[in-house]
């Protein structure tokens, strides 16, 4: 992707600066967000590492390759790497790279914000896997770190843990109001809030649940080290404190946070099935007003995490019917995908067969979520494989699918270069067997019974563990390809066209390819 | 009904099961792949709930499905080089919100008049409290004033691969909770360190252990048998080794195990007035250790520093007899050590103490001193 910074003759600020202070010092959108995807990528390698251990343990029952305490340290790594350090930072970069060009802008409203709000990342990432090798070992109470396993029970790194989630949380605000001022203020004259590409209308949305949640988070990690270090007893039942308010503050963060996980997934997939479909998307505005909706009902559902604690009744049939709810505009939003397809002039690059398949497993994570809204079978299915199948069919096909349909969908854009066809068709069907022979054994041996978190497990499981735990490998190994097709395409490949795709619309289409170091210098006129 | 949905169900896993083409020796073992339907009422209306949402799913999967792949199929630019231009419909768009809308209520009435019947907090005709502990079960039957605690009975050996494993792996207990068909039997859920929770799926019971809290849950259960269930929120290390297996039996039978264990409890009490040995302490103090502290300590006394501190070679253990009873008796504040006064018995916990004082040539570096079952009882009793 560094090869966007060559030469182009049609402008007259200067090009970027020369060597590594190039990357330290940028202020510009598209080198941050050239940055927050390679970050994003080596976090998914680590995370992915991490899920190998896991799965490579579980190929057999029996103990073979960690001890349970350190397959803990790695399923609660895997967990808050895949989330602050893969998924959302890809979701940021991709904002930094596209929102300034979809809205006709030069840059982002707050360059320098943009420069910490990236070169802070590391230093979380770094202090939370620096955790591993201290006394004691790395965080090992699950990335949902329910408390007290979380406080009096906690490993002595866990104070590290905490600190770097606040660094993640700074870094998370100050990204999201720079796409907030950004959307708001530098539009193009002429476009409109309902003209707006919905990749810019998601972010626009995911920015303030952004903005709404990370200091719940915040508040909840401080607590936290009250309780540790300065005596108080917020979850600390012996003290007079609620383990429970616990996880209501936490899934009051976690809930809509797993919307900002989803949601510019869906703006990605609504301008690739758009493209390739070469039909104007079906229901624009029900699209904008269904993620509106999502993004709203996403503060009311956030006790459907904990069916089981011990809620009153009421509090029980409230929760289930606003999670249930939500099924109604992420159905209209299925629909419309669909109805854009319908009668449509479709072709299958690479893109589009993630953004197919991402509507196919998004959809049946989808409906595994609505059986899981269901609380009396939710207390059969609650924190089974069941759940697992489920989270990981909407984060993986749906969240990761997305970003990589993203990343060939605007890599000619980012390096001025076509990606190899036939290696990113086969890296497509590649990815998309191993996460199905991972991940849908997993919803049976759920439902057999086998609780999630357990490094060890009953021999009935035997037999799906091992397909599931085939299937992982052969998804991570896949992955290695993806790394070696992006790398292909930033040194060399077929030149790509302004437009690049057929069907292609939008501002960011209008620029050359590779875009400009400087793009918007001058505002366009939109109609 | 439910019947029905069950075979209904089995050829539908077995379609699914066909197409993704996997060895042939598991495609006989359907019910391993689905949801208990256990052994109560509520049970078997959770299951039949579970069947039906997800034939819906479905239904509503197999027709935008069909809808999606036909245009797949139909519309490539090769079959229709020029796309139409459509892109809204009112008409359309009403009706795939509503429709939706209706089904969900459709799935929310039965949904909540099942949980309704479930939340039922009634006392049952026998009580028992549940305490979840770092890595155990806890039974209290409150009418009887009978009190044990579960762990897991699975060999170390066989988790670690040295022996073949066997039919109940993970899923055995050494003493399991024991309750009477057909009789309703209400849980008093806690826990005494971490939240865990406590599962029986043939009961259809999942209710988190929280410190602090009292959940309650209750059955009804209509087979005997024995029901095997798991911790389900994770508590720590030994999480994924701390099963729940209840056994029900017929009324007879429970009520002459209810005698039996009474008796036990005289026994035990005799034991205490016994004059004891140190051959004797230590040898019963490795059993004890081996059932209660080896989770943390360890076989080898090392424990897993820091959060487990090793035994061998501790000054505690070696030289400060006081201390370390007090330490067992009452536990360590805001460590992960727990009180184990109510756990053992005044002879268990002699001996077990006994043992670490022996063991790993802590008698040989230390004072060597040892602790007897009148040490307990002494300490026991209250100071003024």
């Amino acid at each position: 992707m560094s090869s966007v910074i060559e030469s182009h003759h049609d402008d007259h600020h200067h090009g970027p600066a020369k060597g590594l202070m190039r990357w330290l010092l940028t202020t510009n959108h598209k080198d941050i967000g050239t940055l927050y995807l390679w970050f994003s990528f080596a976090m998914f390698l680590i995370g992915g590492a991490m899920a190998m251990v896991i799965r490579a343990e579980l190929f057999q029952p029996g103990m073979q390759i960690v001890e349970p305490e350190f397959y803990n340290q790695m399923l609660t790594l895997h967990g808050l790497i895949m989330v602050f350090g893969a998924v959302m930072p890809a979701f940021v970069g991709l904002a930094n790279w596209l929102v300034p060009m979809m809205v006709g802008a030069p840059d982002m409203a707050l360059p320098r914000l943009n420069n910490l709000s990236f070169w802070l990342l590391p230093f979380a990432f770094g202090i939370l896997l620096s955790s591993l090798f201290m006394e004691g070992g790395a965080p090992n109470f699950g990335w949902t770190f329910y408390a007290p396993l979380s406080t009096t029970y906690a490993p002595p790194s866990v104070t590290f843990f905490i600190f770097s989630v606040h660094i993640m949380g700074a870094s998370s605000i100050m990204g999201s109001i720079n796409v907030i001022v950004t959307i708001m203020n530098m539009r193009a004259p002429g476009m409109d809030l309902m003209k707006m590409p919905l990749f810019v209308w998601s972010w626009l949305i995911t920015a303030y649940l952004l903005i709404a949640v990370m200091p719940v988070l915040a508040g909840a990690v401080t607590m936290m080290l009250m309780d540790i270090h300065f005596g108080t007893s917020f979850f600390n039942a012996a003290g007079g404190g609620d383990p429970v308010l616990f996880q209501h503050i936490f899934w009051f963060f976690g809930h809509p946070e797993v919307y900002i996980m989803i949601l510019p997934a869906f703006g990605i997939v609504s301008h690739i099935i758009e493209t390739f479909s070469r039909k104007q998307l079906f229901g624009y505005s029900s699209m904008v007003w269904a993620m509106l909706s999502i993004a709203i009902l996403s503060f009311v559902v956030w006790a459907h995490h904990m069916f089981t604690v011990g809620m009153p009744l009421a509090a029980e049939l409230f929760f289930m019917w606003a999670t249930m709810l939500i099924a109604v505009p992420t159905g209209v939003k299925v629909f419309n995908w669909v109805a854009t397809m319908f009668k449509g002039s479709i072709t299958y690059e690479t893109p589009m067969l993630f953004a197919i398949s991402f509507v196919v497993l998004f959809t049946i994570g989808g409906f595994s979520g609505l059986m899981l809204s269901i609380v009396p079978a939710d207390f059969q299915y609650h924190d089974t494989y069941f759940v697992v199948a489920h989270f990981h069919y909407v984060l993986v096909p749906g969240s990761i699918f997305s970003i990589m349909a993203a990343v060939y969908y605007w890599i000619p854009k980012w390096t001025g270069n076509m990606y190899d066809e036939r290696m990113g068709r086969l890296h497509f069907w590649l990815s998309f067997v191993g996460v199905n022979v991972t991940f849908f054994p997993q919803h049976w041996i759920g439902l057999a019974g086998m609780p999630r978190r357990y490094p060890d497990y009953a021999l009935q499981f035997a037999d799906w563990n091992m397909v599931s735990t085939a299937g992982a490998f052969l998804f991570g190994a896949s992955q290695i390809l993806f790394l070696f097709i992006v790398l292909k395409t930033v040194m060399g490949g077929k030149k790509a066209t302004p437009q690049v795709w057929e069907g292609a619309r939008g501002l960011e289409w209008s620029v050359e390819s590779p875009a400009p170091y400087h793009t918007f210098s001058t505002p366009p006129k939109v109609n | 009904m439910f019947k029905k949905f069950n075979n209904l169900s089995k050829s539908a896993f077995a379609a699914l099961l066909m197409l993704s083409l996997y060895p042939s020796k598991v495609l006989s073992d359907w019910d391993a792949l689905n949801m208990r339907e256990g052994v109560t009422q509520v049970s078997r209306d959770v299951f039949e709930l579970h069947m039906l949402i997800f034939y819906i799913c479905v239904a509503i999967g197999a027709v935008v499905f069909s809808v999606m792949f036909y245009s797949l199929f139909r519309y490539t630019k090769k079959r229709n080089p020029n796309p139409s231009t459509f892109h809204e419909s009112t008409k359309l768009e009403v009706a795939w919100t509503i429709v939706p809308f209706l089904i969900l209520i459709a799935m929310a009435v039965p949904a909540s008049k099942t949980l309704t019947e479930i939340y039922d907090d009634e006392e049952g005709e026998i009580n028992i409290q549940v305490v979840g502990y770092q890595w155990k079960w806890e039974y209290k039957y409150l009418e009887d004033d009978i009190n044990f605690f579960s762990n897991l009975s699975t060999d170390q050996d066989e988790i670690y691969n040295l022996v073949p494993k066997g039919e109940n792996y993970l899923l055995e207990v050494d003493e399991p909770l024991i309750i009477p068909v057909d009789t309703r039997v209400r849980f008093l859920i806690t826990a005494n360190d971490v939240i865990h929770s406590w599962w029986v799926p043939d009961f259809a019971i999942k209710q988190d252990a929280i410190p602090g809290f009292i959940n309650t849950a209750w059955t009804r259960a209509e087979e005997t048998g024995i029901y095997r269930g798991n911790c389900t929120e994770l508590c720590g290390k030994n999480h994924g080794f701390m099963p729940v297996v209840v056994k029900v039996v017929e009324k007879d039978e429970y009520n002459d195990w209810v005698l039996a264990k009474k008796e036990e409890a005289i026994k035990l009490a005799e034991l205490t007035e016994k004059e004891w040995s140190l051959a004797e302490l230590t040898q019963r103090g490795e059993g004890v250790y081996q059932k209660n502290c080896v989770a943390c300590h360890q076989m080898n006394g090392e424990g897993l520093p820091p959060i487990f501190p090793a035994l061998a070679g501790s000054d505690i253990v070696m030289f400060d007899k006081g201390r370390n009873v007090e330490i067992l008796m009452e536990g360590v504040q805001g460590a992960a050590m727990q009180s184990f006064a109510n756990q053992l018995s005044e002879v268990d916990m002699a001996a077990v103490i006994t043992y670490t004082r022996q063991a790993w040539g802590n008698a040989e570096n230390g004072d060597g001193e040892y602790v007897v079952p009148s040490d307990i009882v002494e300490y026991k009793k209250p100071k003024i």
